[in-house]
């Protein structure tokens, strides 16, 4: 019983904690804290936030594998859930405060900028990601449900390339997220994942 | 053609200005009686708009400052000043691109605080008779300052109202006294990573100094100015400070900032957003609603400030709205491929 409630303060803890920023640059937005263009604010913010949240889902499996620690795997479904909704709200962002919910100049816009179309193709495919993450979805696709599922892996590169094509001068930060991501990405490859639990147990004797 | 003498017709605007209005913005806020009436008949609904009552009180040296309270103001202002209304300062300075402190808006306002201004020379060299290294304020004082409202349209498809204090660039041409081989003016912004941050990034795909350049006649077009002030005050450091070039009918990274070296050359300049990607960024960057920027519209901008709800976006106009001064630069050129 207090184990449980202990695993139930952890997750409201990381909900908490990932509402946090969405409260913040509301925040800042009331308080004409966020600049001439608060709309582009939200829009970037909300943007980097879903990479973040992509790469903290990701990294749970690893970290799960080097510490043996329950807590990771316990929040994977949220995390990946709260990447499905900045994505979304980065995208109604885009849709309501830079397009002013001009429908035709958004579908012209979809069709001509290609790193909106790889944005929305990321966005469809964390949806289907989220439509699936319950147990019944679990159930019915059995093993496949870990195959659609490893379809996060194109999803992070998709958004890397999104996020790539929007860059006008300095990689900088890009390449940041990159280096985080193919970090992320090597710890699944066969050999480095199958050290994990050995460098946990080097770790522990120490 | 290779040097456009000014004709009567160019600056009619500042030409209808009565003399009374040009006095300082502070004197006439102190409410001198007669002038609101001068203002009435001056036809440009003004009073509100420029009040710099707020603006902070800048660091600028002596000779600048009178400079700034000797100047014309008003000299060229919108003629819908209700439709374009000045950006106020906070947002002209505090959200705005310079790259060579970081790639954030908000970075040139947080990091240009380290850039030394006083003292500044500039280089005039090329093919000029009258060249050399001079200190600012010999290059500038020879002219009377002017207060130019323009729109600022940014290649982002965002745009302010600003309202900039300087002397036409031609001016400082005509002094230096081209060749009859100089066809083109190149500007160099100052290369200096102890003081500018951003030149430190091993990551930056901007090979420095960032680099602009004009056609002859656009430079000494009346409308391009170099600018030393905003908001009856003197540039920000973010904002380019000490001198920097507004060419009010072009994208905003035409108005190339912090500028050391003005050379008149014979060749066309390779600017810096052109070397980058030459398919997205020309050497013209004429503001054009009917080229778009291959990765988003330029039909439209986004005026600031704007509102969560009210992303302010209004249709972008033909040379940005310069139509009747610049067009005849482009006489016969395909804007569409020479963009």
């Amino acid at each position: 019983m207090a184990t449980q409630r202990k695993w139930l303060a952890w997750r409201v803890a990381v909900f908490l904690a990932a509402l946090a920023p969405l409260v913040f640059w509301s925040w800042q937005v009331a308080n004409n804290a966020a600049g001439p263009e608060p709309g582009r604010y939200l829009l970037l913010h909300i943007g980097i936030g879903a990479l973040w949240l992509l790469l903290l889902t990701l990294s749970l499996t690893p970290l799960t594998k080097l510490t043996r620690w329950k807590g990771f795997a316990l929040i994977r479904r949220q995390l990946g859930l709260w990447t499905l909704a900045y994505a979304t709200l980065h995208m109604l962002s885009y849709a309501l405060f830079i397009l002013g919910l001009n429908w035709a100049l958004l579908g012209s816009e979809i069709i001509k900028r290609p790193y909106i179309i790889v944005g929305m193709i990321a966005l469809i495919g964390l949806a289907v990601l989220g439509a699936t993450s319950n147990k019944w979805s679990m159930r019915r696709l059995g093993k496949r449900w870990k195959s659609l599922h490893k379809f996060s892996y194109v999803i992070l590169g998709l958004v890397l390339l999104h996020f790539f094509w929007v860059v006008r001068a300095d990689m900088q930060e890009w390449a940041m997220y990159a280096a985080i991501a193919a970090l992320i990405m090597a710890t699944r490859l066969p050999p480095v994942s199958r050290t994990l639990p050995k460098l946990r147990h080097r770790l522990s004797r120490a | 053609m290779l040097i456009k003498i000014a004709k009567p017709s160019d600056l009619h605007e500042s030409d209808v200005t009565p003399e009374s209005i040009y006095l300082s913005r502070r004197r006439f806020m102190g409410g001198i009686a007669g002038l609101g009436a001068g203002l009435a008949l001056s036809g440009h609904a003004q009073a509100a708009a420029d009040d710099y009552s707020d603006v902070p009180e800048g660091d600028a040296p002596n000779w600048l400052k009178e400079k700034i309270s000797d100047a014309k103001w008003d000299a060229i202002t919108p003629s819908d000043p209700e439709k374009d209304a000045l950006a106020p300062f906070d947002d002209a300075s505090n959200y705005n691109n310079f790259f060579e402190f970081g790639t954030d808006k908000g970075d040139p306002a947080r990091h240009a605080g380290s850039l030394e201004t006083q003292p500044w020379s500039v280089v005039v060299d090329g093919e000029v008779n009258n060249g050399g290294r001079f200190a600012l304020e010999d290059l500038v004082k020879p002219s009377q300052f002017e207060e130019r409202i323009y729109r600022l349209r940014c290649v982002e498809a965002w745009s302010m109202v600003i309202p900039w204090l300087g002397i036409p660039l031609a001016e400082i041409i005509k002094r230096a006294d081209p060749t009859s081989k100089a066809k083109y003016v190149r500007f160099e912004t100052l290369v200096d990573p102890e003081q500018m941050r951003g030149q430190r990034s091993s990551f930056s795909i901007i090979d420095w100094p960032y680099v602009e350049g004009l056609r002859l006649d656009e430079a000494m077009h009346p409308l391009t100015i170099m600018a030393m002030g905003m908001y009856g005050r003197e540039l920000p450091n973010q904002n380019g400070a000490p001198l920097r070039l507004v060419v009010p009918w072009k994208y905003g990274f035409k108005s190339i900032k912090s500028i050391v070296r003005i050379s008149l050359v014979e060749e066309q300049p390779v600017n810096s957003w052109q070397k980058i990607a030459s398919d997205e960024y020309g050497f013209y960057a004429n503001v054009n609603p009917n080229v778009d920027h291959p990765r988003w519209s330029q039909a439209t901008e986004r005026r600031l400030p704007n509102t969560l709800f009210n992303s302010n976006t209004i249709d972008t106009r033909m040379f940005n709205g310069y139509e009747d001064e610049v067009a005849e630069l482009y006489a016969g050129m395909d804007l569409r491929k020479q963009y």
